[in-house]
């Protein structure tokens, strides 16, 4: 079950800072995810999932949030590899977060899933979301 | 700095020393793009920029944009192009530029610092005109990005005939909203221009499929329904099986197989064919 929030501080290496302000970056997050991905020597079926949440978070980040950016990095902790992606707008935030985290919701006229779906494709999930932003962390270690 | 300072002994040292700037100009523009351009080439292109530069500046022209300097930027937007077509980086093109201001600078040092004063006009020009070389650089190269996306675009939502009334669509690569309205129009068209009532929508080739990816997926198979034909989903991998499930999304009653092979089978199946190994008799 993927928890809230990340308890210990994994080691870090320097964190890649992406815009978002247009479909063709979605895609440039998602492809850099990959490659984050491979270093970390994800399975295949993990780097699918952790790039698919990337996809969707950036996705929301350009509709919902009206454009922010995405911070990438490997991150090691324990002897294992991972991938920490960090989407940060500072759009309208989220307005019923339970009801967003449900599935099945769509404001912008899409499936709805992006959300809750990505939270069950990670092993971490961290949103943080107010009337002047919303910043949603995840993480994906290697197995 | 005011644009009107005059510049006149500046123009009369390029017109006294033409020939001496001329050749170290042509020297340190060849210094940078050494290898790829002979001295006699870069001795030719050049040529024609000093030539309309002096006919401007003759003519009492000091701003870049002047009339009198129509032919300069012209020759210069030119230039820039082909450059930008060549796959020169925007330095390697307006060094050419850049590098006369050196050049006249060398002269005035050498024999007639008192016009040391017209420089700064002098320079503001070769400023003007460097930005008009970055201009149309970018233009040049965003027509070949924007050329490029499109014929990406086109290139990569082939409709192909499988058997009498049946269609496949390979799709590879990444599926935004342009591309996918695309396939979903070339698939459409394609199944009344052929007749056919099947179409097989491969999906091998996408190397993730999110929500968006997902929904055009399945408006797509709508939209196919709604003209009387029908849709199988193939080449769902593993990964892409499992990531789907995670996401939480429901392909609901639209058939979908792993591989195109067993996605054909079950179209000509569904349109009342089969395949039989027959018996050789030699």
């Amino acid at each position: 079950m993927p928890s809230a929030v990340t308890q210990s501080n994994p080691t870090e290496s320097p964190a890649q800072q992406m815009d978002i302000v247009s479909d063709a970056d979605v895609v440039r997050v998602r492809q850099a995810v990959r490659t984050l991905a491979l270093k970390a020597a994800l399975s295949i079926v993990d780097q699918t999932k952790i790039v698919t949440a990337a996809s969707e978070l950036a996705r929301n980040t350009l509709i919902h949030g009206g454009g922010g950016s995405a911070q990438l990095e490997l991150v090691h902790e324990r002897e294992r590899a991972g991938v920490r992606a960090t989407f940060i707008d500072s759009g309208p935030g989220i307005a019923d977060i339970e009801r967003a985290m449900a599935g099945g919701n769509s404001t912008a006229g899409g499936l709805g899933l992006g959300l809750s779906g990505s939270r069950r494709l990670v092993d971490s999930f961290d949103l943080k979301t107010a009337a002047g932003g919303t910043r949603v962390t995840v993480i994906k270690w290697k197995r | 700095m005011a644009t009107s300072q005059g510049i006149e002994q500046v123009v009369a040292l390029l017109q006294a020393q033409r020939d001496r700037v001329f050749r170290s100009w042509v020297q340190a523009v060849a210094v940078n793009t050494r290898g790829r351009r002979t001295a006699a080439e870069t001795e030719q292109e050049l040529r024609p920029m000093l030539d309309a530069l002096l006919t401007g500046l003759s003519a009492g022209a000091v701003d870049a944009n002047n009339p009198a300097f129509d032919e300069l930027r012209a020759i210069l937007a030119e230039y820039s192009r082909a450059r930008a077509r060549q796959g020169f980086t925007p330095a390697e093109t307006s060094v050419a530029v850049f590098a006369l201001r050196d050049a006249v600078l060398t002269a005035l040092h050498d024999s007639n610092p008192a016009a040391f004063a017209d420089f700064p006009a002098f320079s503001k020009l070769v400023d003007n005109l460097g930005l008009i070389t970055f201009e149309a650089f970018v233009q040049a190269r965003e027509t070949v990005i924007a050329n490029q996306t499109e014929q990406l675009l086109e290139l990569s939502t082939p409709v192909v005939k499988l058997w009498e009334g049946i269609v496949a669509v390979p799709l590879v690569g990444t599926l935004d909203s342009a591309r996918t309205q695309v396939v979903m129009e070339t698939l459409l068209q394609t199944l009344v221009s052929t007749g056919s009532a099947h179409a097989i929508i491969d999906i091998t080739g996408v190397p993730a499929v999110d929500t968006q990816v997902a929904q055009h997926l399945l408006k797509t198979v709508v939209a196919a329904r709604l003209m009387g034909a029908e849709c199988v989903i193939s080449g769902i991998r593993p990964q892409i099986a499992q990531t789907i499930v995670g996401l939480g999304i429901e392909f609901g009653d639209i058939a979908t197989k792993s591989n195109l092979a067993d996605a054909l089978r079950l179209t000509l199946q569904r349109a009342g064919l089969e395949v039989r190994k027959i018996a050789r008799t030699s």
